[in-house]
Formats: C-alpha cells, structure tokens, sequence
C-alpha cells in the first residue's frame, strides 16, 4: 500500500490518469444520482431499483446495436423507451406505494428490481456485453496518461443530459410544478397542478436519465444483468452524501466517488474499490449524525 | 444476431425435450444398473439455468460418445457385447438439487455408473453422494482443486484441474526470460485474479509454479465479481511494467480486461488470461487481443488420437456433423465424451459390473484419447494431460505451449495494440 502511495509521488502523471478516469466515471455516477435524488425529493420514494433502469438502457443499446445503431445515436431513443417504461411503472406500481410508508415503496421497487434482473437475463443470458463505440485512444506524456475518446464524449454526454434536465427544472411549467409539488405536494394541489401526472412525469424522467446513463455504462463498461446493485448502492451513497435537494452537492459527491474508486483501487487494491463506496456512506452518516448532535445542543 | 436466436431456440427446444425425457423417467419404476443387453450411465447435469448452455454441449458430448461407441460394437463384458445409455435429470444450475438427484439415481433408480454434473459448484454437491455409496463417477466438467483434496475414493476427472488453468504461462515467461539471457526470477509479475472459487484456485496454481521458479509479484488485486471496473489496477501495471500479467476472472473480467487494455494502452510483453473465447475478445476488440495467451483443456487442432473417434479434428467434424449449430466445438463437449470412453475401458477391464472392481480399473486407467492423455492420481484427477496454451495470432487461436504440441511459436513481445 505504502509502495502504492510512493509510486504516485514518483510519477506525478499517474495522479492525472485517475483523476480523469475518476471524473469521466463520476458524471455517469451523477446523472443515476440525480434521478434517483429526484425520485426521492419530489415523490419521497427510494428506488431500489435504479441501477436495474441503468443496466435495462445499457442492454437497449447493445440491443440496437445488433441493428447496427451507433450507440450514441441510440441515446435518445433509449431515453425515450426508459421514459415510457417509467411511466408504465408508475401507473402500474409506483401509484400505489407513492402515499404508503418507506417499506412498502422500498419492497415495491426492490421487487422491480428483481423482475427486471431476471427479465434481462433471459431475454439476454447472463453474458457480459459491451457497446462498442469504435472511437480510439489519445496518450499524453509519453502514454502514460491514456484517455479513450469515448469516455471524454460520454463525459461531455452527461454534462449536457445534466445541465439540460436542470434547465428544464428551472424555465419549463412541468418543471416548475415538479418542484411545487416537492415544496408542498397539498398546496401545489390546491393550485390547480395535477400532482398524479407530475408523479408520474417525474419517476418516468428518472427512467430516462438512468437509460442515458445506461447508455453511457455499455460504452465505457461492461453490463451484465446483475451489475445493477453496485450503481443503485452507488446513487444511495451520493445522494445520502449529498443531501436532498442539493444538486450542487450530488454533482460534487458524484465526482468525488469517481475518483475515490479510482484511488482506493490504485493504492489498496481492485478488493477495496466498492467497499470504498459503502466505506464512505459510514462516514458520511457518521458526520451527519455528530453534526446533527451538534445542532440539538444549539437548540437546547 | 437472429443465427444465434436460431441457435438458442434450437438448444432451447432440446432443453425443453431433456426435461421432458427426465419427467417421464422420474414415473419410470425403478430401473437396474444393467438390464438386457443395456449398461445405463447416470447423470444429473444443467440442462437449464445457468449453467444451460454448457450444460447441454457436456450433454451432448456424453451422447455423442455413447452412440459411437455403440455403433462400434458397444462394451464388451463377459464375452457379451453391451449397449450403452445414459440418462439425464435436469439440476436446475443448483447443487442442492444435483445432490437429490444424484440420491434419486442411485437409490431410486439403480444406476451405479455416474458422469458428473457440469461445472464445479455441482459437481462438489455430487461428489459426497457418490462417496456415501461407493459408486463411481467419471466427471468432465469439474475443475476446482476442492474435489481432490478430500481424499475421494469413487470420483475420477479427466479434464485438468483449475491450478493449471494459468501455470503453463508461468512456465513460458521463464522460458522466455532465459531465452533473452535473463534468470527466471528477475520475472515480475503482476496478477489481477476475481474474489471466487474458481479462479483463486487459478491464482494457487499461478503462485506454486512462480515459487518454482522463485518469481516476485509486483501486483496482487482481487476483482469482487460485479466490478466492471479495473482501470485503477490497469494503470499501476502501465507504472510498475511487469513481464507478465495474468488475469482471471471468467468471461466478465475477461472483457473488462481487454478493453481496458485496450483503452489504457498497457503494453506488457506477456498477458496471461482464462475465458478468451468465451469473453469473444477477439471478436469484439479486434487486433488489440492479438498475442494474449489462453488456456484451453482441448482443442481440434492437436494431434491426439484413439481409435473410437480418430484424431481431434475428426471428432470436430464428427460433432458438428451431428449437432447443429455449433460453429467451434466447445471443450467442454469434447472432455464429456472422453469421460464416456473411460467408462467403457473400465467396464471391459474390470469385466464385470462390480462397483469395487469396476472402480478399481478406472483408477487404473492409462490411456490414449481424442482428447489427450488419460491417467489418474489417487486424488482422481488426471494428471497425464498437460494444460494447453493458445495464443491470439492475427485474430487465430494457435497452439503456442506445451512445445511438443505447438503449431506456431509464441509472439513475444505481444503486438497487439
């Protein structure tokens, strides 16, 4: 571990490798993120099954690429088919669990998630596949420093997903009444908003988000139908981290895993990347509660 | 695309007919070891879950083996010439239920003559059983070193276990050395193995024979299994620029390796890896798999040869001439259809159906096969076929190591980019 560490001291260079792997990750780490932050804040609902929507938009990808659509180009439509599929579940399932307890919305969509993992597996095997997007590698400092084409497009990708969605929040009506009804879904009712298709709107936009970002993991990634959990606990972590509501935050802490994964896996090992993550969620709760404790103190 | 659907739905529909074929049997009454002018091999073996498709190439490899062996005068025991058959239940990819079914085999049924399940996990499940009631079992398809060190008396594999998946590169990277006038400990190695059974067992193997040659490790990380990720491992190989880099991680750690080789340009003159076939690395990264080596237990191309089926490529063409769909034979099938050959040595050996004596004659067997070498140690593996190393040339796979089987020498260092 030691020698890790010294080894990164001695080629600076290296220290940039991961960064940048650490950052073109972490903006796919952020867009899930942010859907599921969404989910959470505007319709109170834990998605349990938000790395399985990530996995499904992977394998619609790879599935359009065996009609020779080009990755990319299938992201939109990707997003639009997840959209649909989050509609449908909404006005199948989540309807239903919206006003209920945290425990019936979380084996709501753990139960999701679980259909859909054995739904792709047999509509694909449990074979991991890959989305080639044919783009190549530039190196710098003498290939030391390697960076795939298609991991700095999919970055660009997630920038814009993100600052669009946050445009549409902030300047459309739909936006606009999906953050009344987080506000206050009671009040936004009284104003005339129709909080069931605003639900319904905004778990069906999670869906596309998670889609695009599927799209983006089938890329850079491999998929697999199983490999949802490890990005459903990854958006939990940022988002806990982060705080509801604050989008600064989950961008912030969507990067900063990236690239802890990518320095716990340097220096303590591939063994140590994702109890990394789950490291981190104990910390972040931990200072919460101190600071939470804190307050109390102030209010007595 | 739609070949492949064809292929499954194919495979698919013989799945579904297995099934069917193992629920009519479980009505069946109770049948005898040996009945008429039929000897009746057992086995419980994966013909869904998933475990489903290899399961049903083993399954067709043990078919396979008993049709021809019947069609080439059968076994002959006590002067009479026997027919072989083989039923099947359905394991589901379970252990558990590869245990019962082996109970339902012996008890229920009377078969005394056991193949083995596919894959390792089920064929621990079943080796206890057999053990229990001294009844022998020939298995293709279990590699893992947790089958030989129990001390089974009944249980015999023919196919080389999992710590000698990798250890022939170990070997090869000491030969290159001291061809470039380097000593075979100044060989640094970096191994990138998965957190599971399997390929730790791999990773065993990789260590006693860089002991052997008193290698030193540079890097030592462990994939968990839904890792999709090891770049961070990937750029510590590029910094540290190891002679060797073994990675094992079945056919998911196999794609994620290649394309971050790929995409991070380590460039390691040796590269080490289980499951390039199945992983279809070269179909889906092209020229920069060229010149990674991957083990393989058998293939069509060496010179191994018996009387039954001939050399390894005819029973290649043999076997795609019977089953459709099948572009390459898997050696999965081909290992089923030598532990059928075993069975039939033995019998007419032992020249009787006692499970004692017939399981002493396995334990003697010493023989010639498609398939290669057949001897066992008194652990039950065979010990007599050496692993074979293939290496990607130009998008072929080409036999490399051991020497006496090479068709091609090994590129060193690799091209591949």
């Amino acid at each position: 571990m030691l020698d890790n560490i010294n080894l990164l001291t001695l080629a600076p260079s290296l220290n940039v490798q991961l960064l940048l792997d650490g950052l073109f990750i972490g903006a796919i780490f952020v867009l899930a993120a942010y859907g599921l932050a969404l989910v959470w804040g505007v319709m109170n609902v834990k998605n349990l099954a938000q790395g399985e929507f990530v996995i499904m938009g992977g394998y619609l990808a790879w599935h359009l690429g065996t009609y020779n659509v080009h990755p990319i180009l299938s992201l939109p439509i990707v997003a639009i088919l997840m959209f649909g599929f989050g509609w449908v579940l909404y006005v199948a399932i989540i309807k239903y669990v919206v006003t209920r307890d945290l425990f019936t919305s979380l084996l709501a969509t753990f139960g999701i998630a679980l259909v859909v993992q054995q739904a792709l597996n047999l509509a694909y095997g449990p074979e991991v596949r890959t989305a080639e997007s044919g783009f190549g590698t530039r190196s710098f400092f003498g290939g030391l420093v390697t960076v795939a084409e298609i991991k700095f497009i999919s970055f660009a990708l997630a920038v814009l997903l993100a600052a669009g969605v946050i445009v549409f929040m902030k300047k459309s009506r739909m936006g606009q009444a999906i953050r009344a009804t987080s506000q206050d879904p009671r009040a936004a009712k009284v104003m005339g908003i129709n909080t069931e298709k605003v639900y319904a709107f905004t778990y069906a936009l999670n869906g596309a988000i998670c889609g695009a970002a599927g799209v983006l993991v089938s890329m850079i990634w491999v998929i697999q139908p199983f490999y949802g959990v490890p990005h459903s606990i990854r958006s939990f972590v940022i988002v806990t981290a982060a705080g509801l509501g604050n989008l600064p935050g989950v961008i912030l802490a969507g990067l900063g895993l990236g690239m802890a994964e990518q320095y716990s896996g340097f220096v303590l090992g591939a063994q140590f990347q994702q109890a990394t993550v789950v490291g981190l969620l104990v910390v972040v709760l931990v200072w919460r509660q101190i600071q939470m404790a804190q307050h109390r103190q102030v209010v007595k | 695309m739609t070949l492949d659907i064809l292929k499954y739905t194919r495979r698919g529909a013989i799945a579904v007919m297995g099934v069917a074929a193992a629920a009519l049997l479980a009505g069946a009454p109770a049948q005898a070891k040996v009945e008429g002018d039929t000897i009746t091999l057992g086995s419980a073996i994966s013909l869904t879950g998933k475990y489903s498709s290899n399961g049903l190439d083993s399954q067709n490899g043990y078919d396979l083996a008993a049709k021809r062996i019947n069609e080439t005068g059968g076994v002959k025991v006590g002067g009479k010439s026997y027919k072989l058959k083989v039923v099947y239940y359905d394991d589901e990819s379970t252990p558990a239920r590869t245990a019962q079914l082996l109970e339902r085999l012996i008890k229920q049924d009377e078969v005394k003559f056991i193949l083995g399940p596919y894959s390792s996990a089920t064929t621990i499940a079943a080796a206890p059983v057999t053990e229990k009631y001294n009844v022998p079992m020939i298995e293709a398809e279990g590699a893992s070193r947790a089958l030989f060190n129990k001390g089974y008396k009944y249980l015999f594999a023919v196919l080389s276990t999992s710590e000698q998946y990798l250890a022939s590169a170990v070997s090869l990277a000491a030969e290159i050395a001291e061809k470039n006038g380097k000593k075979p400990s100044d060989v640094r190695v970096a191994l990138v193995f998965e957190n599971d059974a399997f390929s730790l067992d791999v990773r065993a193997g990789v260590l006693d024979d860089m002991k052997k040659f008193g290698m030193q490790t540079v890097i030592d990380d462990k994939m968990p299994t839904d890792l999709s990720d090891i770049s961070a491992t990937l750029t510590k190989v590029k910094a540290l620029k190891p002679d060797l880099l073994v990675i094992s991680g079945h056919n998911k750690g196999a794609v994620t390796a290649a394309r971050q080789i790929k995409e991070l340009q380590v460039d390691v003159p040796i590269i080490a890896m289980t499951h390039c076939e199945g992983a279809k690395i070269v179909q889906q990264f092209g020229a920069s798999a060229d010149g990674y080596l991957c083990p393989t237990q058998w293939a069509e191309t060496l010179s191994y040869s018996d009387k039954y089926f001939g050399s390894a490529a005819e029973y290649d063409k043999l076997f795609k001439a019977t089953f459709e769909g099948y572009t390459n034979v898997p050696y999965q099938a081909a290992q089923a259809s030598a532990a059928v050959l075993v069975w039939k040595e033995a019998l007419e050996r032992a020249n009787s159906f006692d499970t004692a004596k017939v399981r002493d004659a396995i334990a003697a067997t010493d023989t010639m096969t498609f398939y290669g070498p057949i001897k066992f140690s008194p652990a039950g593996n065979n010990v007599a076929k050496p692993m074979v190393l293939r290496q990607i040339q130009n998008g072929e796979y080409v036999v490399v190591a051991p020497s006496k089987y090479a068709s091609h020498p090994v590129e060193w260092p690799r091209k591949g980019k």
